[in-house]
């Protein structure tokens, strides 16, 4: 592993605990009915978004999932407007029109966390194949799950970024599941085999170690930027929570208990935590806190956005359709 | 009598249809759990080969429906989402459908696509919140959209025994509707048939899926100004366009309230066809979601691109004004 600086290490740790404080409240705005639709939580999952994002430059790239909140704040995103636009308001970074599953910055490279499952993967190759094109060295990264395997567009996308050596990192979170399907009953061969299929060198990494990540992901990275091409990476993880929040009502079972509880023993947060001083942790933890109680204060005191205004920017050249009651 | 939900009347018919007849099987992703709930101890009863969990390979486990339908079974395919039509399309529309007659009335294709839960679900946004049924029926495949548990009991089963390819779309709206059914009297119900659930004298209302709530309702709140009949078609392709004649031959006039885009939607096609068969008193009007309407986010926006009971009763209005 990379000998990193206990600067870099508190950093990789910061963003870990962001994440999981920032799930951890959400999933009570959602309880309290201050986020409507619900979420799908990241908790678990933090050290592959900390350690993926640790690996890029701001103006990288990045394409997310249904499960999109820790990809965006790792890539810079003000938690602020990620929670304002989960609640729905018109502080939001989509100004309330995306919510949960569409949190988008596009002046930190963040192109959209995305509703179906795979469809980013080609969005994120014609990125590479622009930032290609303009000679910028920019990096494009995908993160998709471990379902997102068995989607024809994301094995088409990977044939193409192979085929034109675009600059891409293919993240895939293999968290186990896909909502309630095992990945041993989904999935055949592996993960690095459809990647390798196309010549894409293509690991598996701990996706609880956020160094482990961020190590596996600069290989990728300066592989990328100097040419090479795209890489895979499979981070091996656990969701700690419910697939969605409607799983917390309704009555779904496919974990075992026994297995819930082994995967939720090794947590990224300890992982990471235990890299730093007692002292350090405890003050980036109160520094955490701070920042997740504001966002979620901006949020909930943020306006709603007006309905008069609810098909704004349907189009981009300002084209207006006819309403729905032909007035 | 007891009370039937609509999901729960999905489940019955599924659960009947898996009894009767051998061929039957459902597919889809979370079916097994049964995350929609709609497949609810079908695993149970029927095993995990007629109770199939697929991979999120929806162009793959749709195409493969048809296939199994071509070697003799009758799938029923489950889509979690409306969406995941859009990745399906060309299995459905460009295979299945075409089957029949590209191979000289060789083959039938009777596969079922059941959408449980489309429309907009609140907060779901901008890519789970469509309601494509107006494609479907479009393209010509059989489509339809019951609005309760009894139809939807009765059009799953006929969806089901038919040899044609049929989309089944149960509105998120109306999953929560419940009836005081006598389960005796649960019967197929034909496709093509529209339904009169209240009987006017001055205007007809067409409403299609969750909205025939919506525009019972509004009748009752008008019946003080105006007699509405409220015309369900059930099925909106191939439509009961003789059922609606007689309605409109009674009333003169016509409104209709669909939950999809305007533009080619179903309200469209209801008032090309008034404007060349009817005869209509004054010109007709209808209620949709605005042009090209992608549903935002936030509750009120959401809200705010669907048809809703204050446009419907203006629009009744207007018409009985003209
Ligand atoms: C193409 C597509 N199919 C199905 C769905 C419904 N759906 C949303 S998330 C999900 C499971 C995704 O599993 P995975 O890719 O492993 O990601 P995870 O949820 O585990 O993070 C499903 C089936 C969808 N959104 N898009
Ligand atoms: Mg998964």
């Amino acid at each position: 592993m990379a000998f990193l600086s206990a600067a870099a290490h508190a950093d990789l740790y910061r963003v870990v605990r962001l994440i999981r404080r920032f799930e951890e409240r959400a999933v009570e705005l959602v309880r309290a009915g201050d986020i409507v639709g619900g979420i799908h939580p990241y908790t678990g999952q933090e050290a592959v978004a900390a350690g993926a994002c640790a690996a890029l430059r701001a103006d990288d790239v990045i394409t997310s999932t249904h499960r999109g909140h820790g990809h965006v704040l790792a890539k810079g995103a003000d938690p602020k407007r990620v929670l304002a636009e989960l609640a729905g308001r018109a502080t939001g970074l989509n100004r309330g029109r995306g919510g949960s599953m569409h949190a988008a910055d596009f002046r930190l490279g963040i192109l959209g966390a995305n509703a179906i499952v795979g469809a980013n993967a080609p969005i994120t190759a014609g990125a590479a194949w622009a930032a290609k094109r303009a000679g910028d060295g920019r990096v494009a990264v995908s993160f998709f799950g471990d379902g997102a395997v068995n989607q024809g567009v994301l094995l088409e996308s990977l044939n193409l970024a192979a085929l034109w050596r675009l600059p891409v990192l293919f993240v895939c979170e293999n968290n186990g599941y896909a909502t309630t399907l095992a990945v041993a009953d989904a999935v055949a061969g592996t993960i690095t085999g459809r990647g390798e299929a196309f010549g894409i060198p293509s690991a598996t990494v701990d996706g609880m170690d956020p160094v482990a990540v961020l190590d596996a992901a600069r290989t990728a990275v300066d592989r990328a930027r100097s040419g090479g091409g795209p890489s895979l990476i499979e981070c091996v993880t656990y969701r700690f929570d419910a697939h969605h929040t409607w799983e917390h009502r309704a009555r779904v079972r496919y974990r075992p208990d026994d297995e819930v509880l082994k995967g939720r023993s090794r947590d990224p947060l300890d992982v990471q935590g235990s890299r730093l001083s007692d002292a350090d942790r405890e003050r980036v933890d109160a520094e955490v806190e701070s920042v997740v109680d504001e966002a979620v204060a901006f949020a909930l005191s943020s306006p709603h956005p007006d309905p008069e205004g609810a098909l704004d920017d349907l189009y981009a050249t300002g084209l207006r359709g006819r309403p729905g009651d032909g007035r | 009598m007891p009370w039937l939900s609509y999901r729960k009347a999905l489940n019955r018919a599924l659960g009947d249809e898996l009894a009767r007849d051998p061929a039957v099987f459902v597919l889809g992703e979370d079916v097994r759990v049964a995350v929609s709930n709609v497949t609810a101890g079908l695993l149970g009863r029927f095993g995990p080969e007629r109770v199939v969990d697929t991979p999120l390979s929806e162009q793959a486990f749709t195409g493969f429906a048809t296939g199994a339908a071509l070697a003799g079974m009758r799938p029923v395919v489950e889509f979690q989402i409306p969406a995941l039509l859009f990745l399906a399309f060309e299995q459905i529309v460009n295979q299945a459908h075409k089957f029949s007659l590209m191979t000289g009335g060789q083959t039938a294709v009777p596969v079922t696509y059941l959408v449980p839960g489309s429309g907009s679900r609140a907060g779901w946004a901008g890519q789970h919140s469509d309601h494509p049924y107006g494609l479907f029926a479009h393209a010509g495949v059989k489509t339809v959209v019951p609005a309760t548990p009894e139809d939807a009991y009765g059009l799953v089963v006929s969806a089901i025994r038919d040899d044609d390819p049929v989309v089944v779309f149960a509105p998120a709206g109306a999953l929560d509707v419940r009836a005081d059914v006598d389960f005796a009297t649960l019967a197929p119900v034909a496709l093509g048939a529209g339904r009169v659930h209240r009987q006017g004298s001055d205007v007809t209302v067409v409403a299609i899926g969750h909205l025939v709530h919506d525009a019972l309702a509004v009748a009752d709140e008008l019946a003080g100004e105006a007699s509405v009949e409220v015309f369900d078609p059930r099925t909106v392709y191939p439509f009961d366009w003789d059922g609606l004649a007689d309605s409109v031959r009674r009333t003169g006039r016509l409104v209709v309230v669909d939950d999809a885009n305007r533009t080619c939607g179903v309200a469209a096609e209801v008032l090309a066809t008034a404007a060349e068969r009817f005869d209509l008193t004054a010109p007709p009007a209808r209620v949709t979601r605005p042009d090209g309407a992608v549903v935002p986010f936030a509750p009120a926006l959401d809200r705010a691109v669907q048809p809703d009971r204050d446009q419907l009763a203006t629009a009744i209005r207007k018409v009985l004004q003209d």
